[in-house]
């Protein structure tokens, strides 16, 4: 090799080694942190704690509807879908997917309602309700400990664009983008609260705000709220993007759901 | 925005022009403003939202921000400087992540209750800037 090309490939591969980790996603894997890692210990021991995490409480409800018959067909998602721990193993961690028929990702919430409304012939769960969340929860729970994977092909990569460029949009009256405080500022506080990095790693999960289980696009909601920027109603193409983009923000991060968050 | 707001704006942008963005010497409203609603605007989470990011000395405020600045630090700055990063920040910093307090246009996917309101009236930054100027 040439002195000239010597340096070519040095000059190469040392920008290889700065693009490299952005491609896998902004915040590199051994720096990412999981909301869990900013709460007190209080709130991290209610987490892990099966018995006193308050989200067991949907999970178990999500089971029961997962078994239990509706709609016209008279059918559970069993009888399709046999034993979930075996069936859901990992598929909340892929999500959201690209649906072939609406020819756009759906997040997991729309792909239960498309098998309510398809395959057992029952009317939609509407957004936030106890059914809803409990058999996403239900769903999600079997992938507890497993890795985010969300895998981007020519269909998907325009919505994961779209959802990026959201992300690093200023907005609202306050003019903040989504970057500005998860990328730029997650190791500071708002009034005194720890603004975290953005992971979608819990959800749905139990917010002592909330007093409840919510769903991402309920957090998302609140932080556009927050912004002072419009927002967009529950299941809208442009919460999807922003889903898909976090969810791909977070590859290889261990789902915790249901994870608790003060 | 009645016609004395909008004269104060022309004229802000006016003198902010000719101080390259660092100073607004004039009060917005021609007046001088009351230090002690200043501070109540401060105060406020839901009217100032400085306590979001900043820390001041508000002994009875439990939560303050650790992203900018303590308040106090404004006491190196001039009247005109503390008035220039109410009104707008992003003149001085264009990656700031203060919001421009007086600032209505420009704005993306403003939600309908506040579109076209600045976040503080120019009485209020008035108020807010005597409050700061006392800080010394
Ligand atoms: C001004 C700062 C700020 C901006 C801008 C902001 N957020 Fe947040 N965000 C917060 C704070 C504070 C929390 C609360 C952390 C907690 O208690 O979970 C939060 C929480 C979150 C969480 C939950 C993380 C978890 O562990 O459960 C997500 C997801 C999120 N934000 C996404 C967004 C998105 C998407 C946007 C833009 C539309 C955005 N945020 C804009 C401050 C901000
Ligand atoms: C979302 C965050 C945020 C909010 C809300 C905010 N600020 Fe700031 N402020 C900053 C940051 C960050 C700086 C540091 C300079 C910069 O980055 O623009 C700053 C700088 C300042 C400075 C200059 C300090 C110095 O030492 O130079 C003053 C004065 C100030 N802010 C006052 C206020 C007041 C008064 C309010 C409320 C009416 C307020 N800020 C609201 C983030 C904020």
């Amino acid at each position: 090799m040439t002195a000239r090309a010597a340096r070519l490939f040095l000059a190469l591969s040392a920008a290889r080694l700065f693009v490299e980790p952005a491609a896998a996603g902004e915040v590199p894997l051994s720096e990412r942190r999981s909301g869990y890692e900013f709460m007190s210990r209080e709130t991290r021991a209610m987490q892990d704690d099966d018995t006193g995490n308050p989200g067991t409480l949907w999970v178990l409800d999500g089971e029961a509807l997962w078994k239990r018959k509706a709609g016209a067909s008279d059918r559970a998602c069993s009888d399709c879908h046999g034993d979930a721990r075996e069936s859901m193993k990992a598929v909340a961690a892929r999500y959201p997917a690209f649906d072939p028929a609406l020819r756009r990702p759906v997040n997991l919430e729309q792909r239960i309602n498309a098998c309510r409304v398809g395959r057992q012939k029952a009317p939609a769960l509407a957004y936030e309700s106890r059914d809803l969340l409990a058999l996403t929860a239900y769903v999600t729970r079997q992938s507890r400990g497993l890795p985010i994977n969300i895998t981007i092909d020519a269909r998907t990569r325009p919505f994961l664009e779209a959802g990026r460029e959201a992300f690093f949009r200023r907005q609202g009256q306050l003019n903040l983008a989504c970057a500005q405080c998860h990328d730029d500022h997650w190791s500071g506080k708002l009034a005194g609260s720890p603004i975290t990095q953005a992971h979608p790693t819990g959800y749905p999960l139990y917010r002592l705000e909330w007093q409840g289980l919510g769903s991402l696009e309920r957090r998302l909601r609140g932080c556009l709220t927050g912004l002072r920027a419009e927002s967009y109603p529950y299941g809208a193409p442009e919460l999807v993007d922003l889903e898909l983009y976090l969810m791909w923000r977070a590859n290889g991060m261990r789902m915790e759901t249901p994870a608790v968050r003060p | 925005m009645n016609w004395r707001e909008a004269c104060a704006i022309a004229f802000s942008i006016l003198v902010g022009n000719a101080f390259a963005g660092d100073s607004i010497p004039a009060s917005l409203t021609g007046a001088k403003g009351d230090p002690a609603r200043g501070r109540a605007i401060v105060a406020n989470r839901q009217v100032g939202l400085c306590l979001l990011c900043h820390s001041g000395p508000f002994p009875e405020e439990r939560f303050q921000g650790g992203l900018a600045p303590d308040l106090r630090s404004a006491a190196r700055l001039s009247e005109g400087q503390i008035r220039q990063r109410i009104v707008d920040s992003t003149k001085l910093n264009p990656q700031s992540i203060m919001p421009a307090y007086y600032r209505s246009e420009g704005l993306e996917r403003v939600a309908p209750a506040y579109r076209g309101k600045t976040i503080l009236s120019a009485e209020q930054i008035e108020d807010v800037v005597a409050y700061l100027t006392t800080l010394k």
